[in-house]
């Protein structure tokens, strides 16, 4: 079995939340804050939340499209804010300038209900993500499947949806792998198009899983 | 007839089947990191109320992952605890008019645990205002000293909170278990959820059986429609509101009521609040009002676990782990919109939202005449507890924690 150029250490990542002091009860005032928050919170209420809720495979996006939608009562804004699929950016600032262009699409458009008081406030809270060796490392394919059969879905959400804003930009930490040490950018690639959206961190982890093993047996 | 056997300690490895042989693994390796540490946990009592409760199982798991963990409880007396009591009740907003002398009483006992308590471990935990005070031996030795605030300090009493700031500030952090339990502070606020514990009597799997027999002993009928709120008989928890959403319930779909608490006893105004909740069931039989004693938990299990909606329909509320308990066990939930309930009931994702008695009555037939959505929400809130709630993520928090105060954390 071909050996890889550089062994994948799996790293166990977990996430604490800090509470940023910030609430906000219209809509207008998310825009404002949105501004200014650090680029930590909007990563958590992004990224972070994907993963965090990964087991609600329809209806969920961001922390963002759910206030509005739960909160603000107003499906239409939260449907947009759903639809900005975070693999398309590589830094949070970019996502931040996108989720921006919505909701001030939205305050110029709707200017009202923009200021319609929610039912609950919304909390501003940024992620802080510890990273330690996890027990696991691949120098080959097989001990790659074993490595992800072993991991926790914290650390699985860490190498295949956060990565993607890490050098190399866009692309997960096991595409990247498969490419750059075992020169297998097919497999790579298929891995990367997997839909983080439409399926549980469980059902990624099984559709690696299946494309790696196909791969080994053909 | 064999000998009684000695009831086996809970590790951490019996929560795999529950969480996964990975989450177990990786919280090893965090802690691995830590070794070496030491950690002490402080707070008011051992027994009885929720920390004692999530401490008698927290400090074991310590142990187990590798980071001795020691437990003390300070100690005071009569006077110093009416003190803390009153300064609760002023942290959650209620009327209270403080004295120098309580000033006085407070700071005496700080000084009183600060003499005989030694404070030699590399990580402090002060759990509630009670302790907060030894923070001022946070000078004996370079250590990380954190505060784990239990209750809702978002509307204050501003002269107690103003005391207790000159020692919060002292903290490296503070952890509290909702956003809108907390005020603006100069030092870091972590999202410290609350924890159930799966394996314990209130949440463990039970046998058909046990559940049959429980609902046979209270006359409720199994093969009707169960609604079920677990709570003490507090005007806050609403249970008459409960029962008037029941009754809009009740003129469109055949179901029965279970309102499940205990209090009444103890408390004056419980024995109110469960004669008035008496009074507006009148003579339906289907409404069942069940005061239970405190060691009912494997009762409510079974009540939690035969109810077709679990409702929580609070005026105020804390985290509300009632509802933690009834999402555990897979229970579609129409809850109010208040305290921590939004944070476990994602509206329409893990559960349904209500505002009002019509509303909480509108959530309740949808959900029953669509059971396969009400299945669907059950099954969602479970996966959300499991990866949020469980005290397994309570302990791997603290590990984090300790990570991140020693410059770990990216």
């Amino acid at each position: 079995m071909k050996q890889a150029a550089k062994p994948f250490q799996f790293m166990a990542a977990s996430t604490l939340v800090r509470i940023c002091g910030v609430e906000v009860r219209t809509v207008a005032d998310l825009l404002e804050h949105l501004r200014t928050i650090s680029a930590a919170s909007v990563f958590n209420h992004t990224f972070q939340s994907l993963g965090q809720h990964h087991f609600l495979t329809e209806g969920f996006s961001n922390d963002f499209a759910q206030w509005v939608l739960a909160a603000c009562n107003q499906p239409q804004l939260a449907e947009q804010l759903t639809s900005l699929d975070i693999r398309q950016y590589e830094s949070v600032e970019a996502l931040r300038a996108d989720l921006l262009r919505v909701l001030e699409e939205f305050v110029a458009s709707e200017p009202a209900r923009a200021q319609q008081r929610a039912f609950e406030p919304f909390y501003f809270c940024e992620a802080v993500t510890v990273t330690v060796p996890a027990p696991w490392r691949a120098h080959n394919l097989a001990e790659f499947c074993q490595g992800l059969e072993h991991i926790s879905r914290e650390t699985l959400h860490y190498h295949f949806v956060d990565a993607r804003l890490r050098e190399p930009l866009t692309v997960n930490d096991f595409s990247y792998w498969l490419e750059d040490s075992l020169g297998l950018k097919e497999l790579g690639d298929r891995v990367d198009l997997i839909d983080i959206y439409t399926n549980t961190l469980d059902g990624v982890r099984q559709l690696i899983l299946e494309e790696c093993r196909s791969w080994t047996e053909a | 007839m064999g000998a009684l056997s000695t009831p086996k300690l809970i590790g951490l490895d019996d929560y795999v089947p529950v969480v996964g042989q990975a989450e177990i693994d990786e919280m090893r390796a965090v802690a691995a990191c830590l070794e070496g540490r030491t950690v002490k946990m402080v707070n008011s009592t051992a027994m009885g109320g929720g920390v004692a409760e999530i401490l008698n199982r927290l400090v074991p798991l310590m142990a187990d992952v590798g980071v001795p963990t020691r437990w003390d409880i300070i100690t005071g007396g009569d006077d110093f605890f009416a003190v803390t009591k009153g300064f609760h009740n002023a942290l959650h907003g209620a009327a209270y008019e403080p004295t120098p002398q309580a000033f006085e009483i407070f700071r005496a006992c700080q000084q009183q645990n600060l003499a005989s308590l030694r404070f030699e471990e590399d990580f402090v935990v002060i759990h509630d205002p009670q302790p907060i005070g030894l923070v001022e031996a946070r000078d004996q030795k370079p250590a990380h000293w954190v505060w784990r605030c239990h209750i809702d300090v978002s509307r204050p009493h501003p002269e107690v909170w103003n005391f207790l700031v000159q020692y919060m500030k002292r903290y490296d952090a503070m952890m509290i278990s909702s956003p809108s339990f907390t005020r603006a502070l100069p030092i870091h606020q972590y999202l410290w959820y609350p924890s159930i514990d799966p394996l314990s009597q209130k949440n463990q799997e039970l046998e058909p059986e046990f559940i049959r027999e429980t609902l046979e002993r209270f006359q409720i009928n199994p093969k009707r429609r169960i609604l079920t709120q677990v709570s003490r008989f507090d005007r806050l928890k609403d249970p008459l509101g409960v029962i008037k959403a029941y009754k809009l319930v009740r003129k469109y779909t055949d179901c029965q009521l279970v309102l499940a608490g205990g209090g009444a006893k103890d408390d004056p105004e419980g024995g109110q609040v469960l004669a008035e909740v008496q009074e507006a069931a009148g003579n339906d039989p289907d409404i069942h009002i069940l005061d239970l004693p405190p060691w009912s938990a494997l009762e409510i299990n079974a009540l939690q676990r035969a109810s077709t909606i679990v409702l929580q329909k609070s005026l105020q509320e804390g985290f509300g782990l009632t509802v933690t308990e009834a999402l555990w066990k897979k229970k579609p939930v129409v809850a109010s919109a208040v305290g921590g309930i939004p944070l476990q009931v994602i509206h329409k994702l893990t559960g349904m939202l209500a505002h009002s008695v019509e509303g909480t009555a509108y959530q309740i037939r949808y959900l029953l005449s669509h059971p396969a959505i009400a299945q669907r929400l059950g099954e969602m809130g479970h996966e959300h507890v499991k990866e949020n709630f469980l005290v397994t993520r309570n302990l791997k928090r603290y590990l984090l924690l300790f990570l991140a105060l020693s410059g770990a954390a990216r």
